[in-house]
């Protein structure tokens, strides 16, 4: 049997956006794995910059439609540091406690996944119809089931009433029965266990080396969470603990994430019964001074990081996002060589990848050897161009 | 052969219980498979009319064959698929206590080899479409082919050894004066359960068309009628299989005959279709070279343990 090289993508029923993985085989087995990114650029941080620091905020939630909040809360951090406000404590509890919510629906959301990429349907059907619990939360609370826009710039948007509390702790309680009852069936069923076990390795070296993030990384024994390491919003003052696992495989992850959610449920309790009275917003000023900020979040999926350059003026000179994905992704690579084919989407779909928050584009010329970045004006000459080639020209229109 | 039983033969194969209702019990057992998989799943699952929907849906719709396949293959191997289930159902003694066609010694074995064939045209279509997915998906079929048919067929031999006959009219009725005996085929029953479930390439076992995996298998290059036909096989081969569990373990139709018996065959078949449900939603896909290990290290020798039981309790009979 000769090797054969299998395309996984950009449209694969195993990816739920586009990427590309060139797969050569030997058999069943990976002999080689190449990734290739890019088919999902959308020019997020080009067009945050002809926006203000207000607008943007609605931008940013957009970068991904699962930590909507996290991203938007690590911008607002940036432009109120950079603005320096003294942002409530009542809002950050708030901050914190969607935070929490949105990464019970982002694990639960992956459980679900990862039992649909191992073929078990019947998993991915109940933790989606759990997931129905806390969506309903962050409706209530937000008014919006998936980009809650609950941050403003100073604070948040809506506060939190008593009835709404008693229901979330009520809803809270319910989905704790059932992640209880899942760590049970991630530990003892054997199809589950024969699945992940062993499967998509990344030693703790290697996920040091290569700069793996969130559940990925301490799945192999690494203790990074930023939460702990470089505490934000309200995460100082609350009791939880860093969960990891020593398996370093798909099944680590599985575990890490189940158990992750039983602290995010302590974390939600731990909040809404500290919430501290006091207003839930402070005013800004839309023009804020030359700075430069850098703030890390520890979103669902891993580390994200923003860096905001403001020149004062209302827009932000420069604005840069490093999305968990791209960190996640060099490992990757590395765990799918060697491993069975039939373990490619579950490996890929263990790091919770959302490529469409990853992609970003830098121009490279290899003749030169020069990296240049293009402003607006170059973009839309470029774009205007690309039309004409194929033969529409706008001016006619 | 005269022309009247030559018309028997026909209305047997073409109408009843041939390809008319074969289609129509399959595409009901179908609704029956996907109505429980949707309750057991917390879901409301589609409504009665649906796998009829879908297989009108497919084969109104524009037929493409790629450049590279084998043309003349490519489209008659579903029609191989099909001819080969309905004859495997001649064979078997449904509502009453001997099969359609004439039962002779040997008919299990028979039937067993004409299930095969499906099997085999599903690798030969993946082979003969040459994408990478289908190539990647016939491999797997083949492999799996070579798992699950031994346990199959050893826990098939074991009710045989126990009537002494190779005839499945005979196990029926041996079956029927003995249902005693019924029980202690469990094992056996067991293993054909999870064989049959591999060979309907079905959850844990739908490991050759894995749709995360290699997209639709040996069936990705297919579409319109002849995937429309290959899934109406699939399903035609799920009310067989079931009736040949019915004939060789649930003792086939009890001494019934006419409106009674088939009302005990469609029980018994619903029934198997239950647990083929059940297991489908209890597991995740297991990988190839686990399904291989599982056939060889555990099915295989529970169906042996089944055949010795049996062996021991024919030689207390006959003491």
């Amino acid at each position: 049997m000769s090797k054969i090289t299998i395309p996984l993508g950009p449209q694969h029923p195993a990816l739920k956006e586009p990427e590309n993985f060139m797969l050569v085989l030997e058999g069943e087995q990976i002999e080689n794995a190449t990734i290739n990114l890019g088919y999902n650029h959308r020019g997020m941080e080009k067009a945050a910059e002809e926006r203000t620091f207000l607008q943007n905020l609605y931008l940013i939630e957009r970068v991904c439609g699962i930590c909507s909040h996290s991203h938007t809360t690590c911008y607002v951090t940036n432009v109120e540091e950079a603005a320096k406000a003294e942002v409530p404590e009542r809002a950050l509890a708030i901050r914190t406690l969607i935070g929490e919510l949105e990464r019970v629906h982002s694990h639960l959301l992956w459980i679900g996944v990862a039992g649909y990429e191992m073929g078990f349907e019947t998993l991915f059907m109940y933790t989606w119809r759990d997931r129905e619990q806390v969506l309903d939360c962050l409706e209530m609370l937000s008014g919006n089931r998936v980009h809650y826009s609950i941050n403003t710039i100073g604070g948040v948007r809506r506060d939190v009433t008593a009835e709404q509390k008693v229901e979330v702790l009520k809803r809270i309680g319910n989905l704790e029965e059932r992640t209880q009852y899942y760590i049970k069936v991630a530990l003892e069923e054997p199809t589950i266990r024969a699945r992940t076990a062993n499967v998509g390795k990344l030693p703790y070296e290697v996920a040091i080396e290569r700069g793996a993030v969130g559940p990925t990384t301490r799945a192999s024994g690494v203790k990074r969470d930023v939460r702990k390491d470089d505490p934000y919003l309200l995460y100082d003052k609350l009791d939880f603990s860093l969960i990891t696992h020593d398996t370093c495989d798909v099944f680590g992850r599985l575990v890490v994430r189940a158990l992750e959610l039983v602290e995010s449920y302590k974390l939600i309790r731990q909040i809404l019964n500290y919430l501290p009275e006091g207003p839930i917003a402070v005013k800004v000023p839309p023009r804020i001074a030359p700075a430069e900020v850098l703030n890390r979040y520890e979103a669902p999926r891993g580390e994200d990081i923003h860096y905001l350059k403001t020149n004062g003026t209302d827009k932000p000179e420069r604005l840069k996002v490093r999305a968990p994905t791209l960190a996640n992704l060099q490992s990757v690579a590395y765990m799918l060589e060697g491993g069975w084919l039939a373990d490619v989407p579950l490996v890929i779909a263990a790091i919770d990848p959302c490529m469409s928050c990853t992609d970003r584009a830098i121009v490279y010329d290899r003749k030169t050897d020069k990296k240049q970045v293009y402003d607006w004006e170059d973009l839309r000459k470029l774009g205007i161009e690309a039309y004409k080639r194929k033969g529409v020209d706008f001016r006619k229109l | 052969m005269n022309t009247d039983s030559l018309l028997t033969s026909m209305v047997y194969l073409v109408v009843f219980p041939g390809f008319l209702f074969l289609t129509v019990y399959g595409l009901f057992l179908q609704w029956v498979d996907r109505k429980l998989c949707a309750v057991m799943q917390n879901r409301m699952g589609p409504p009665w009319f649906q796998p009829a929907a879908d297989l009108i849906k497919l084969l109104v719709k524009e037929t493409i064959i790629p450049d590279a396949c084998d043309t003349a293959m490519f489209k008659a191997l579903p029609y191989f698929a099909i001819a080969a289930i309905i004859s495997a159902l001649m064979l078997i003694p449904l509502w009453k206590a001997d099969s359609l066609f004439p039962a002779f010694q040997g008919n299990m074995v028979v039937v067993v080899y004409l299930l095969t064939i499906p099997t085999v045209t599903f690798f030969l279509a993946g082979w003969s479409s040459t994408s990478p997915y289908s190539t990647i998906g016939s491999m797997r079929v083949l492999t799996q082919l070579f798992a699950y048919e031994v346990p199959l067929m050893l826990s098939l031999i074991g009710p045989a050894i126990l009537a002494g006959s190779w005839n499945l009219s005979e196990i029926s009725a041996f079956f029927t004066e003995h249902p005693g005996h019924m029980a202690a085929q469990l094992i056996g029953f067991l293993v054909a359960i999870l064989a049959l479930q591999g060979k309907l390439e079905r959850m844990p076992f739908d490991i050759p068309h894995a749709k995360n995996e290699i997209v639709g298998g040996q069936f990705t290059e297919y579409s319109g009628r002849l995937l429309g036909y290959f899934n109406l096989a699939v399903d035609m081969e799920l009310v067989v299989g079931a009736a040949l569990l019915s004939a060789v373990f649930l003792g086939g139709a009890w001494g019934l005959s006419g409106a009674a018996g088939l009302a005990l065959f469609l029980a018994k078949t619903l029934a198997v279709t239950f647990l083929l449900a059940l297991l489908k939603v209890l597991m995740a896909r297991i990988r190839i070279e686990q399904m291989v290990n599982f056939c060889w290290k555990i099915l295989a020798p529970a169906a042996m343990a089944q055949i010795l039981i049996d062996i021991i309790i024919k030689s207390k009979l006959q003491l």
